[in-house]
């Protein structure tokens, strides 16, 4: 048993940022926070509704500015739902902020049910995702939430990487007539985007561009398919980086592109290799009869590994050197 | 519409409500038949909304929890005019928005329901929307007394208590029934009432085929600061003598002979009706 990793990046993948000039960004949840509060000043109806998670939601400055647009349920997921759907039924824009491992497995019905086929504009954040509270161990990690709301009709599903991404992700998402789940995790990462990146729900972001290799990325592990390339390219091989932000509606056509284009398709997701962004670019793929070197890089179904997320990201190749060395493997069959 | 008027009104709503049933070969016949004066009274008398302000933001809410009973709603629904009564022809065929539980497709109704525990929960949202806007709109949820089982109602309980809802109020269809058997035996809730008064809830207690008791207890002021459980004593197939309290209607079909039957004591009880009006 070796002691916790301390960070997501080895000295050397955080050399590379550098390199590549990517500025520190704050933790999307952070920003999530503040867009939310300035959207709320600006619109009434705009609520954060929680479980006793204010805290963990980084929302307590929006519950001291906007007391009455914060709706408190307590510790009761299957009711905040169901409170979101009803206040969405009335005109409200609700946005019900809770740890993403009970937010879509304890309240899946309220989803499915309240939220979906009801089709009423609620919002759903399902934060400290993935694999975020990593010791804590598995109670704490989702790592079924795109799998299990992609089977679900009339949810749009989004996971920023950034805090550019998470920004216009939030307000895109304030602006929807339907159902949207954002999904974030909590750590400071960096601002992988320059400033004439445009943000579109739907349409994945190319963050760099080449043939050899294709990673499809979602959500706070494209900063290390960022990285990969990075390194790649110092070696000649060209990898393109796609922020694929919304996980439903996918953006097809650039799967698509970069299964015809590129000599390998490398997708990276903090969730199980089950039923996510792999699968669904590999669906796209294969029925489109594109047939590429191909691999999904996640969370394999096992007991996870115990430790930090830094500790889970390592062992299970989330990382610069782990995706390179996918990628190496790839593009030498 | 007097308490004359409004039983008549029920008699021929529940042989609507048998045929309808017939035709789709489908429904929840006995809870239909315990629930169907409550829905009678709620949108006779106590709702304000109608085909015109159904998406006024200033109505009152009904969601029908107990999802299941969508056929009593469809046929109060449809005496009210919120749609032709002929849409009836269509429930459970294929294509047909009139599907076996509650959408919001149709005309009037509110929000999808039909897995049990959802509604007050929803309920509180719209409830909560009411006062944060200063509207006066109350809110309405009807539950089955097998539904209680569900945890997701006590989380509401505890939620709208202390959010302070009275302009929420909690209908129990308490016919005792569910489909297994009666609900004392499955998974008892008695007492009901002292649960929710423990859960900071004002709790009223009435004959649900009353009329005046039903028009009482929904319209009188609410205890301030509190939402209101009412819990009304029904009998399970209500109405048709061999369906009354017997656990097999919960989704019996009547047989082409059985509707028979029932269509005319339902007719008798009619004739009986206007003859003392
Ligand atoms: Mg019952």
């Amino acid at each position: 048993m070796s002691a916790p990793a301390s960070s997501l990046f080895t000295p050397e993948a955080l050399a590379m940022a550098e390199k590549l000039g990517l500025g520190k960004g704050r933790a999307n949840l952070d920003e999530f926070a503040a867009t939310l509060g300035d959207l709320a000043r600006a619109d009434r109806n705009i609520l954060a509704v929680t479980s006793d998670s204010r805290g963990s939601g980084k929302l307590a400055p929006f519950g001291h500015a906007l007391p009455g647009q914060l709706v408190e349920v307590g510790i009761a997921e299957q009711n905040l739902v169901g409170i979101v759907a009803g206040l969405a039924a009335s005109g409200k824009k609700p946005f019900g902020v809770s740890p993403a491992c009970f937010l879509t497995a304890r309240s899946l019905e309220q989803i499915k049910n309240d939220v979906c086929y009801s089709d009423v504009p609620a919002v759903l954040v399902g934060i400290s995702a993935g694999v975020s509270y990593g010791a804590l161990g598995s109670t704490h990690h989702s790592l079924h939430d795109f799998a299990v709301l992609r089977a679900i009709h009339n949810l749009a599903i989004l996971a920023p990487a950034d805090n550019f991404e998470t920004r216009e992700g939030v307000r895109a998402t304030a602006r929807s007539s339907g159902p949207v789940y954002l999904r974030f995790g909590k750590v400071p990462l960096f601002d992988l985007h320059g400033p004439d990146a445009t943000f579109e729900t739907g349409s994945a972001i190319t963050l760099c561009g080449g043939n050899d290799v294709a990673f499809i990325a979602t959500g706070e592990t494209v900063v290390h398919a960022r990285l990969a390339a990075g390194q790649l390219s110092e070696a000649g091989v060209k990898a393109r980086v796609l922020s694929m932000h919304t996980i439903k509606p996918l953006d097809v056509d650039a799967v698509l592109r970069a299964g015809r284009e590129c000599r390998a398709v490398i997708t990276v997701e903090e969730h199980s290799v089950h039923g996510g962004l792999g699968e669904a670019c590999a669906a796209v793929l294969l029925q489109s009869g594109v047939a590429v070197g191909f691999r999904i890089v996640g969370i394999p179904d096992e007991d996870t590994v115990t430790g930090s997320q830094a500790d889970i990201f390592r062992h299970y190749g989330i990382s610069m050197e782990g995706l390179a060395m996918v990628a190496w493997n790839l593009l030498a069959l | 519409m007097t308490d004359h008027e409004l039983a008549l009104n029920a008699v021929r709503l529940r042989q609507r409500l048998l045929r309808l049933i017939a035709n789709a070969g489908a429904g929840h016949t006995g809870g239909d038949l315990s629930c169907l004066d409550i829905l009678n009274v709620l949108y006779h008398r106590v709702l304000r909304v109608s085909p015109a302000t159904r998406d006024d933001p200033d109505r009152d809410r009904y969601v029908q929890s107990k999802g299941h009973c969508v056929e009593a709603l469809y046929v109060v629904l449809s005496s009210c005019g919120f749609f032709p009564d002929a849409d009836l022809d269509t429930v459970c065929r294929f294509r047909s928005p009139y599907v076996g539980h509650p959408t919001r497709k149709i005309p009037g109704i509110e929000m999808n329901t039909g897995a049990l525990g959802h509604g007050l929960p929803v309920c509180l949202g719209m409830a909560l929307a009411a006062k944060m806007d200063g509207r006066s709109a109350r809110v309405f949820t009807l539950l089955g007394d097998g539904e209680l089982a569900e945890g997701s109602n006590w989380e509401a309980a505890m939620a709208a208590a202390h959010h302070g809802l009275d302009n929420l109020t909690a209908i129990l269809d308490h016919n005792t029934l569910q489909i297994t058997g009666p609900t004392r035996e499955v998974m008892s809730n008695e007492p009901v009432g002292d649960k929710f008064r423990a859960f900071g809830w004002e709790v009223r207690e009435i004959d649900g085929h009353n009329y005046a008791a039903l028009t009482r207890a929904l319209t009188d002021p609410p205890g301030r600061g509190k939402p209101t459980f009412l819990i009304a004593n029904t009998i399970k197939g209500k109405g048709v003598s061999f369906m009354e309290n017997v656990a097999k209607w919960h989704h019996g079909v009547p047989s082409e002979a059985e509707l028979a039957l029932a269509l005319g004591e339902l007719e008798a009880a009619e004739a009986a009706m206007r003859f003392t009006s």
